[in-house]
């Protein structure tokens, strides 16, 4: 568990900002590690550069261009956003207790930054934030505000087992509550018990898998489908389903899928298309890349609603450093055209930039 | 609370290997011996005596206990060998497994340990089994009980002691409605056992006992035969009196004809570190004689012997 560095005074490269703001916001000189002077140089101007970006709270603007840039610069590099946040303690503060470890958001300067970088939209709070943070603020923003559940099943699907587990920490610190609870208690309708499932799930994350379970379990899909139409209840609320997808690993899952394929001669996802939360969580668990593919492209279609469009950043900021590349290939695949000209089509002004810098080349 | 003695001037984690490893060679094994290191080492040490007994012999210390020890004390020495998350992961696959309604060893291991020991049996489970946990208790526990337990063995509660008391009041409540009309396995009543934090659910049965004049447990006492019932109430007493509740399954594993071996093992192994003390007091309390004694007075052998090292006889 990482200690919260002491901010002793280094080599003088960073100065007291001198913001107007009567916030208690002093970014403290950061501790270099062993990094040869040049380097660490260059790391204190970035820093210098970004908490300058970010502390022009109290009405003196932002510098949105560092901004920008920083967000190039750092591309795949999650232990300088780390820094950046220890180096920062105004702001983020070491959470203690169960979610020791991350430094989360006050409140407060949320809500301050979400308006001086309204331009870049929520992608700067967002992706200065740490993951696990950005997953219970986005799970608890939509149980608590009656938005549909797709980010619920996006975030419980797509993450791998320790990023749930930390978003669920994460929840812990923010909320006073676990996720599980909140979702329980406020999903009322057919869904409840799948979203439940995927929440709490810790998948095994080897590469065994069983090839007479999928094939079982993918007889057990198929005839829970050719039965449904009989009865009442809805796929999502039949008991097999429910377990097959909420506890199996994810390979073995996609072993289940593929062996479904065969069998019924299309993809789960059709059969399911009754079924958006169902059909979302298959497509999550089967393929997130061409999931995400698709979320982005909704956001450039004419009718896109708010949430579509918020969908954009969400998806590039979380996924900036994940499988990023294989969303480009899997939009490729779709539409034959590429991300990041989609991206600088439809989007515009310093938005844009801070996209296309996340998504990179 | 811990029963287990460690001696205060503990030999070099060499010695102890090499000492283990005298007790195996040869004809036969030296039981003595090995109660003597390995009843008096607490968790720490005993992962660095497994340590560097694979580094120095080549083999794994457990793998020479099964090969020279059998029976109930083999099994005791494993369990109690093991790192507390191994053993709790190893007691749930085969509660998992040989999965029957009376079983209720999950139902001790999700509501008895804390959160982040939970987790840890999870990760623990994955790195011996490779299935989740929740695989292996979905696949095998039908019915009610799956929808019982596999939100119960998944739960990550949280740990704090912020409570919401009109929430309490109105938890209380719907227990007590679904439970006057007998809808046990209510999905209500799943969610608020399977998912509130420990402290809120201890103010909602302390409500339900103010408001309705007897605790929770009293109104789920039907049919001695069902297990259903049963197993509500074990996870209940596990939140609010986990001692009481172990020494319950202790008593009866001595009680009567014979001897339930396992469950007295995973009393005592499981809790020799935690509140063994506890509960042997909880054991003379309730039945007016020492639990060691219970204990000498039902086994025998070596497996008599490293139970009461492991109940604080020296």
């Amino acid at each position: 568990m990482q200690q919260f560095l002491a901010q002793a005074s280094s080599n003088g490269a960073a100065s007291p900002r001198a913001s107007a703001s009567p916030v208690h916001l002093r970014p403290q000189p950061k501790r270099e590690k062993e990094a040869p002077p040049a380097a660490a140089a260059a790391m204190a101007d970035e820093h210098q550069e970004l908490t300058r970006a970010f502390s022009g709270m109290g009405g003196l603007g932002v510098d949105e261009t560092a901004l920008v840039s920083a967000l190039g610069r750092w591309r795949r590099q999650p232990e300088k956003r780390t820094q950046f946040r220890r180096s920062f303690p105004g702001f983020f503060s070491l959470s203690a207790g169960a979610a020791a470890g991350i430094e989360r958001c006050e409140d407060e300067f949320v809500r301050h930054l979400e308006a001086e970088f309204s331009r870049l939209k929520d992608a700067a709070v967002l992706w200065a934030m740490h993951p696990w943070e950005r997953d219970a603020r986005w799970a608890h923003h939509v149980l608590h505000r009656a938005h549909p559940p797709p980010v619920l099943v996006e975030v419980a699907c797509t993450r791998a087992a320790d990023d749930l587990l930390g978003a669920r920490r994460a929840y812990h610190a923010l909320y006073h509550r676990s996720i599980e609870e909140d979702v329980a208690y406020l999903v009322k309708d057919a869904n409840a018990n799948l979203l439940l499932g995927l929440v709490t799930a810790y998948r095994y994350e080897g590469q065994h898998v069983s090839e007479e379970l999928a094939k079982e379990e993918a007889k057990a899909l198929a005839a829970a489908v050719k039965s449904a139409p009989a009865t009442t209840k809805l796929l999502v609320q039949n008991e097999q389903v429910v377990r097959v997808l909420a506890t199996r690993s994810k390979p073995q899952l996609r072993a289940t899928f593929k062996i479904y394929k065969e069998l019924q001669g299309k993809p789960l996802e059709e059969d399911l298309a009754g079924e958006p939360c169902l059909q979302e969580a298959v497509k999550c668990l089967d393929a997130p890349a061409n999931y995400f593919a698709e979320v982005i492209s909704a956001a450039f279609k004419d009718d896109a609603d708010k949430q579509a469009k918020a969908a954009l950043t969400r998806v590039v900021v979380s996924r900036a450093e994940a499988d990023m590349d294989e969303i480009k290939d899997a939009c490729a695949k779709q539409h034959g055209s590429k991300l990041v000209d989609a991206v600088a089509k439809n989007t515009h002004g310093l938005y844009r930039d801070a996209l296309l810098a996340m998504i990179g080349k | 609370m811990a029963t287990l003695k460690v001696p205060a001037a503990v030999p070099a984690v060499a010695d102890d290997c090499e000492q283990l490893r005298k007790a195996f060679e040869g004809w036969g094994t030296n039981e003595e011996l090995i109660i003597s290191i390995l009843g008096h080492r607490d968790a720490a040490q005993r992962r660095a005596i497994r340590r560097a007994y694979a580094e120095t012999y080549g083999q794994e210390l457990l793998r020479s206990i099964t090969d020279e020890i059998s029976g109930d004390f083999e099994r005791a020495v494993i369990l109690w060998t093991l790192d507390p998350a191994e053993r709790d992961a190893v007691l749930a696959n085969e509660a998992a497994r040989k999965w029957q309604p009376g079983n209720r060893v999950l139902v001790e291991i999700a509501c008895a340990r804390s959160s982040a020991q939970l987790f840890a049996v999870r990760q623990a489970y994955h790195d011996r089994f490779k299935h989740s946990l929740e695989e292996d208790v979905a696949a095998h526990a039908t019915g009610d009980f799956r929808k019982l337990l596999v939100p119960l063995v998944t739960a990550y509660r949280y740990e704090g002691q912020e409570v919401n008391t009109r929430l309490a009041h109105s938890e209380a409540k719907i227990l007590h409605e679904k439970i006057h009309h007998k809808k046990y396995s209510d999905d209500e009543i799943i969610r608020i056992l399977t998912t509130r934090s420990k402290a809120q659910l201890l103010a909602t049965f302390n409500y339900y006992n103010d408001e309705y004049g007897h605790r929770i447990n009293k109104d789920l006492k039907g049919d001695p035969k069902d297990e259903f019932l049963q197993t509500l109430r074990a996870v209940i007493r596990c939140f609010t009196c986990p001692e009481r509740y172990l020494e319950k399954v202790a008593r009866q594993a001595i009680a009567g004809l014979g001897t339930d071996e396992n469950a007295l093992t995973r009393v005592i192994t499981t809790r020799a570190e935690v509140d063994l003390k506890l509960i042997a007091e909880a054991y003379q309390k309730r039945n007016s004689v020492p639990l060691e004694r219970a204990v000498a007075g039902d086994t025998s052998g070596d497996y008599e012997r490293l139970l009461l090292a492991l109940l604080g006889q020296e």
